[in-house]
């Protein structure tokens, strides 16, 4: 066990699964000599060489196009979007190629698509997105969101092992924010399971990624109030965890579903949709959600912070949902 | 426009009688078939949804994938029907892929030739054309740090050259030294648009320098050429030498699509191309250096006739997939639908590999 970031955790995770495992590369921008923007890479070029810890053009294309043709070749590669954002310039050929390749003729496409999202750190319109929706709503990919450094590990490392092309989004807000005791063995956070984090009633809390610590700080202050509100962390969103998503409803009878992503079209609206239609007897309560408005994300601190879900309006929905 | 060369005038070409037949084997099943294909079964209402061939550049395929060797891997586009045969695609297969089968190589889920066998090294295009070079360039970055000589080559159009993808792959690949060879067939129409309303440039072989690579125009409707400078940028690339961008100059003789009739196409242009059909110069050259003669040429014919059906017998004759399939193998996994469905694509040994 040891102390570990978020950031350190996911390093870790790349770097068991590139001693393990010889078909593991990494490729980006900036992230062999320099170490990446975010330094998750750092230390990789000196250990495991240049023919192992690629640095690119910047041409978001090339790099997710490679990754595919070395998959097919039979490497592990795991390409590094320097911001989450930027990986729209690659698009087409996560969504029309990687996507649709095992569906279409047959073979394998084991790759990770990797890189920090998220806002809270004035990164404005281009630096902060949440843009995870783009791809849940792609059938053949599998998108995976950590919220805690033990996940961040295991998740990474079950993401290199699958054999299909995983869009793993790192929250930058976590990265330096949160530490935990990490396991130094070699252990995988399979993919499509949710983690309760903490358990309730009254309530239950449904979100992914930053979120859930906004989540908890809001179940604390509920605590005082009397109400209970249990936490569900999803950790992957596709494909994701339909048996604890309903059993948590089924429990607390009460739903808030929270993402940072905004509103129309977020994961909260598929899972209103799945709960509406698989545990509408067991709700007492509508199905409340707590996103970001529909606008870009705003740069200026006063903006961005109203634009993000906080855990004062988390507690707000706890509160119109207790008068129910 | 590149300048119209001699057929056989460079001595490196393996010019045995042989060879030319498997040429003219090649080009005329690969007519032959796209015939039915546009003007039978299409007609028919047997098959659905989009047809488009290659008539007028069957050069292109035939020239590059003879050159290739065993572990070399090739990305063609949808008008290189003969390099899916050449690396040991059956025939019947492919017919049975075109029908929607559920024995077939895609099992109904996607048309046409996107077919693809990593066996037999090929990766099939997407619709949004373009996406395959940089998934060459990955191919060919595995393949040079094994180190086996082998190498990627990836066909487009001159269409294709306009978009991103096939530059920033042009970019990657010349910055790592990639053994890939990006093979663009100049067809005069990017569907309804002329060249001149496509690039700026007199020759797309001006591509290659632009990004630190050779860049070469050949004539795309001599077979020979189109092998001889395939072949030597395939030794470039076998010898860490990097990248090629060459440029065939061809003429689409069809539509864009079944349904397009092309009338976007001025009086005369077709008539002119059509003096320099690809099957007629090879044959021409071949009779005329008695490398073949006029009965081996109809055996040809008659060969590729039987074959082609047979095979649209056989497909013809295989099941629709059941609907509720449509459910399988969104993802690979250890209960992988794939490789455990019986319907397995037959995979041939190449054509490549046998020949050497």
């Amino acid at each position: 066990m040891a102390l570990l970031t978020y950031l350190e955790a996911i390093r870790q995770g790349l770097w068991e699964e590139m001693e393990h495992d010889s078909s593991v590369f990494v490729m980006g921008e900036d992230i062999a000599a320099y170490g990446g923007a975010f330094k998750v890479t750092a230390g990789m070029l000196a250990k495991f060489g240049e023919d192992r810890v690629i640095d690119t053009p910047i041409s978001e294309t090339a790099i997710v196009g490679a990754a595919i043709g070395a998959a097919l070749m039979g490497m592990r590669p795991v390409v590094e979007m320097q911001f989450m954002d930027f990986i729209a310039c690659g698009f087409d050929e996560i969504v029309n190629m990687a996507a649709k390749i095992h569906y279409r003729w047959g073979p394998a496409v084991p790759m990770v698509i990797r890189g920090p999202s998220g806002a809270g750190v004035h990164g404005g319109p281009f630096h902060s997105q949440s843009n995870e929706m783009w791809f849940v709503h792609t059938p053949g990919l599998k998108v995976v969101a950590p919220a805690t450094a033990y996940d961040a590990k295991g998740l990474i490392k079950a993401a290199i092992r699958d054999d299909n092309p995983v869009v793993f989004y790192e929250h930058k807000f976590l990265y330096r924010r949160i530490k935990e005791e990490v396991p130094d063995d070699d252990y995988v956070v399979p993919i499509g399971k949710a983690a309760i984090r903490r358990e309730g009633t009254d309530v239950a809390v449904i979100t992914y990624g930053a979120m859930v610590w906004t989540a908890l700080d809001a179940a604390r202050e509920l605590e005082r109030e009397g109400l209970s509100a249990e936490v569900v962390d999803l950790r992957s969103l596709l494909p994701y965890d339909e048996e604890k998503v309903l059993a948590s409803v089924r429990k607390c009878s009460k739903v808030i579903l929270l993402h940072e992503d905004t509103r129309t079209g977020g994961m909260a609206g598929e899972l209103a949709a799945l709960i509406a239609e698989k545990a509408f007897d067991d709700l007492d309560g509508p199905i409340l959600r707590v996103t970001a408005p529909d606008t870009p994300v705003p740069f200026s601190p006063p903006l961005e912070e109203y634009f993000l879900p906080s855990a004062a309006k988390v507690i707000e929905a706890a509160r119109k949902l207790a008068a129910y | 426009m590149s300048t119209v060369a001699t057929p056989g005038a460079r001595p490196s070409l393996p010019l045995s009688a042989p060879t030319l037949e498997r040429m003219l084997y090649y080009l005329k099943l690969t007519r032959e078939s796209e015939w039915r294909i546009e003007n039978v079964l299409y007609r028919q209402g047997k098959i659905v949804g989009g047809v488009y061939v290659g008539r007028g550049q069957e050069a292109i395929g035939v020239g590059a994938a003879l050159t290739m060797r065993e572990g070399d891997v090739t990305l063609p586009c949808h008008r290189d029907f003969s390099v899916f045969l050449i690396r040991g695609f059956s025939l019947p297969d492919i017919f049975a892929n075109w029908l929607g089968r559920a024995d077939s190589p895609n099992r109904g889920r996607d048309n046409t030739i996107h077919i693809g066998s990593m066996k037999l090294g090929i990766i099939p295009i997407i619709s949004p054309l373009g996406a395959t070079a940089p998934v060459a360039c990955g191919v060919a970055m595995v393949m040079k740090q094994r180190g086996n000589g082998n190498i990627a080559m990836v066909h487009f159009g001159e269409g294709t050259t306009s978009l991103g993808n096939v530059h920033e792959a042009m970019n990657f690949a010349a910055v790592r030294k990639l053994p890939v060879i990006f093979i663009c067939n100049n067809n005069q129409y990017a569907y309804s648009t002329p060249v001149d309303q496509q690039f700026a440039v007199k020759s797309l072989a001006v591509r290659g320098s632009a990004y630190g690579m050779p860049g070469e125009s050949v004539d795309g409707t001599d077979v020979l050429a189109v092998y001889d400078a395939v072949e030597r940028a395939g030794a470039r690339a076998r010898a860490g030498e990097g990248p090629t961008f060459l440029e065939c100059v061809t003429m689409r003789m069809t539509g864009h699509s079944a349904h397009d009739a092309a009338e976007y196409v001025p009086p005369g242009l077709k008539e002119l191309w059509a003096k320099k059909d690809p099957i007629d110069r090879l044959v021409k050259f071949a009779l005329s250096r008695t490398l073949l003669n006029a009965q081996q040429i109809e055996r040809i014919d008659r060969r590729v006739r039987e074959e082609v059906d047979a095979a649209i017998a056989d497909a013809e004759a295989r099941p629709l997939p059941r609907g509720e399939d449509a459910l399988k193998g969104v993802y690979c996994g250890p209960e992988c639908w794939w490789e455990n469905a019986p319907a397995a694509p037959a995979a041939t040994p190449s054509e490549a590999a046998k020949s050497r």
